[in-house]
């Protein structure tokens, strides 16, 4: 039984205009076989959490504190040549760009052979028949023949299952999948999703998905978190956030999400940009964009509360539970009314 | 590939074009009588006639070009030279192994010490090491090569008495009249030269390769590489170093080119024979066949180097190798 567990994670970084704190207070776990759902803007610090979690920051940049535990182990503190063992072995990790993830110069065959290399004392023909069987199994047509390609004669969908397929080679217990599908179009991304889907069916491994995309998170995720400003301002299981989604940032990035049977003629929009985290908004960090604003949360941030919607469903807000349940209640009628008129 | 050389062929072609006509219009332009130095002071206004006849002199600039193309086509030479008659291929093949052992040794040295120094600088950014290399590299990019030269002749050749002050020798023993030769006298003889020659380069490569490595390092694919498990020792070599090299070749070809230029400062000051030093006096004395050579040759070898450079380049980045 693997899992990992995220205590009061805070990073920060030390930069010329001051220190930045892009992730502040994340808790979290997640249970083998289980997939995580991620959700935030760029720069709420969902990327940068993960990135800590794997021990991949510059530590001269940047300070970790709090505890990840993987399986019981500690990563925070533990040594560069431990972690090392890890990255790869135990948790893999694919990234949103397919065409800069891999490097231009090595052969896809020689990239997925050195995976195995590094944790493994294999011989090169024994690498490279795992090479070509995970290739088959991320369904590249002729792996035999590809292998021996380089990452620029692929198109962006096969670079991402070669991606997928050298986070996989060494048999994780955890994928760290950071807006895997976000540079794909749209019928790769279906692709992707299912693939993925697939072998966690066939290797019952944790997936955490990164991600921008609440309908990626609604195909694929049991839980959810929603980050914000480097916190997390909701969390819950994937059919209670979607029933009742408990702040305003929950509820606009439902409302923004396309639908095709829809007869409004333009998306909602959050208003606003995102935070920023040199200087971050005094009080709850989504105050300047809510539209319902009140004077407290200019003052405090409001601490993670227990909903009445589902078992371990926590979120920020400072509005009292009638008033949450009512506002969601208009908005939910208005996006039904929405698609009924179609 | 074919198509790729006729390309490059016919570039050539007007590069040889280029750089000769220009040598001519310049010395049309500028006002000189080799004849005359040719002569002597005391020739007779017959005398001086005859000799500017026989150097074609007497003709227009387009006639003398014209000459000189025939002679470089049919009879495959570079001429004679004004004054001394001498023919300047064997000026040429006498003065380029000398030039060629400044350039080459030179080169060797700057990449050995820059490449390294560049990588040790770019993983510890503002570090003390990386600090004082920049020091020392904006005085490499500051100083002139003729000074640094004068500098180092005199302490490390007259005041302290470890190399020589000036003076070449040659590589291979054997040549008639010399006052010195062998491999050890002539390594002796270059090793101001080469670290007078080199010091600019170096200065600039470091930052180059700095500059590189420090952007290959923030990549994806380096990330990638980081995330399968791989130690710093790894990613260096098998991820870093060989994107990061590749812009380094790609200046490194244009940049020989450019040497030949800065070699002139050197032989200068280390009295060193070569193409430089000629092409000086040669200017000195209005000897047009000796500067259109060197110019010729120089041409030759600016080319050459770029088409080793891509040629190179081919082999170290595949997509270029697979678009051909």
């Amino acid at each position: 039984m693997s899992s990992l567990t995220v205590t009061d994670l805070n990073t920060s970084f030390r930069t010329d205009d001051g220190v930045v704190k892009a992730v502040s207070g994340v808790s979290f776990s997640l249970e083998e076989g289980h997939t995580l759902g991620v959700v935030g803007e760029s720069g709420s610090g969902k990327s940068v959490t993960f990135l800590s979690v794997m021990g991949l920051l510059d530590p001269r940049q940047a300070q970790i504190s709090g505890s990840v535990l993987l399986d019981g182990e500690e990563l925070l503190g533990a040594t560069p040549a431990r972690l090392r063992q890890l990255r790869g072995r135990r948790i893999g990790m694919i990234f949103q760009d397919p065409m800069t993830s891999l490097n231009p110069v090595k052969s896809i065959g020689w990239q997925l052979d050195e995976a195995v290399l590094i944790h493994h004392d294999v011989s090169r023909k024994e690498a490279r028949r795992r090479s070509v069987e995970i290739l088959k199994q991320v369904e590249i047509p002729r792996a035999e023949q590809r292998i021996d390609d380089y990452p620029h004669q692929f198109s962006g969908g096969m670079r991402q299952r070669v991606m997928i397929a050298m986070a996989l080679i060494n048999n994780p217990t955890m994928l760290i999948a950071d807006e895997p599908t976000t540079a794909l179009d749209v019928t790769t991304q279906a692709q992707i999703l299912r693939l993925m889907k697939d072998l966690q069916d066939e290797y019952k491994m944790a997936i955490v998905m990164i991600t921008h995309d609440l309908g990626v998170v609604a195909e694929l995720a049991d839980d959810v978190i929603v980050m914000y400003g480097g916190k997390v301002v909701e969390q819950a299981n994937v059919n209670d956030l979607f029933v009742k989604p408990e702040m305003p940032y929950t509820w606009g990035l439902l409302g923004s999400l396309p639908r095709l049977n829809s007869t409004s003629t333009r998306l909602d929009q959050i208003p606003g940009q995102p935070p920023s985290l040199l200087n971050p908004p005094s009080g709850c960090p989504f105050h300047p964009r809510c539209e319902f604003v009140m004077d407290i949360c200019r003052k405090e941030l409001p601490d993670l509360e227990a909903s009445v919607q589902g078992v371990d469903h926590h979120f920020r807000c400072h509005l009292d539970e009638e008033a949450r349940a009512r506002i969601w209640n208009q908005k939910r009628a208005a996006l039904a009314t929405e698609e009924t008129a179609a | 590939m074919t198509h790729f050389l006729i390309r490059r062929i016919f570039w050539a072609i007007f590069l040889f074009f280029v750089a000769t006509i220009i040598t001519y219009l310049i010395f049309w332009v500028i006002p000189a009588n080799p004849a005359q130095l040719a002569a002597g002071h005391a020739a007779s206004p017959e005398f001086l006639a005859s000799i500017k006849h026989r150097l074609h002199l007497d003709q227009p600039i387009w006639v003398q070009y014209y000459y000189f193309l025939e002679n470089l086509v049919v009879h495959g030479s570079l001429g004679r030279s004004f004054l001394t008659q001498q023919s300047v291929d064997s000026i040429i093949g006498k003065d380029a192994p000398v030039t060629a052992s400044l350039v080459f040794g030179g080169a060797i040295l700057w990449l050995s010490l820059s490449i390294p120094a560049g990588i040790l600088s770019a993983l510890r950014p503002r570090s003390i090491m990386d600090r004082i290399t920049m020091t020392f590299v904006l005085i490499g990019i500051s100083a002139h090569p003729v000074w640094i030269g004068l500098i180092l002749s005199f302490v490390f050749g007259y005041k302290l008495g470890f190399t020589p002050i000036a003076g070449y020798c040659n590589f291979w023993p054997g040549a008639p009249g010399a006052q010195c030769e062998g491999p050890a006298q002539w390594a002796y003889h270059m090793i101001l030269p080469w670290i007078t020659f080199m010091i600019l380069f170096a200065a600039l490569y470091v930052r180059l390769v700095r500059a590189s490595v420090m952007e290959t390092m923030s990549e994806d694919y380096v990330r990638t590489a980081r995330a399968k498990g791989a130690s710093q020792g790894r990613v260096m070599i098998q991820h870093v170093l060989r994107n990061s090299l590749l812009p380094v070749v790609t200046i490194l070809g244009m940049d020989l080119g450019l040497a030949l230029g800065g070699a002139i400062f050197t032989e200068t000051v280390f009295n060193l024979p070569g193409l430089g030093n000629q092409v000086i006096r040669a200017y000195n004395a209005n000897d047009l066949p000796i500067i259109t050579g060197v110019v010729v040759f120089s041409t030759c070898c600016v080319i050459a180097f770029n088409f080793i450079v891509d040629v190179t380049y081919g082999f170290l980045d595949p997509r270029i190798r697979l678009n051909n």
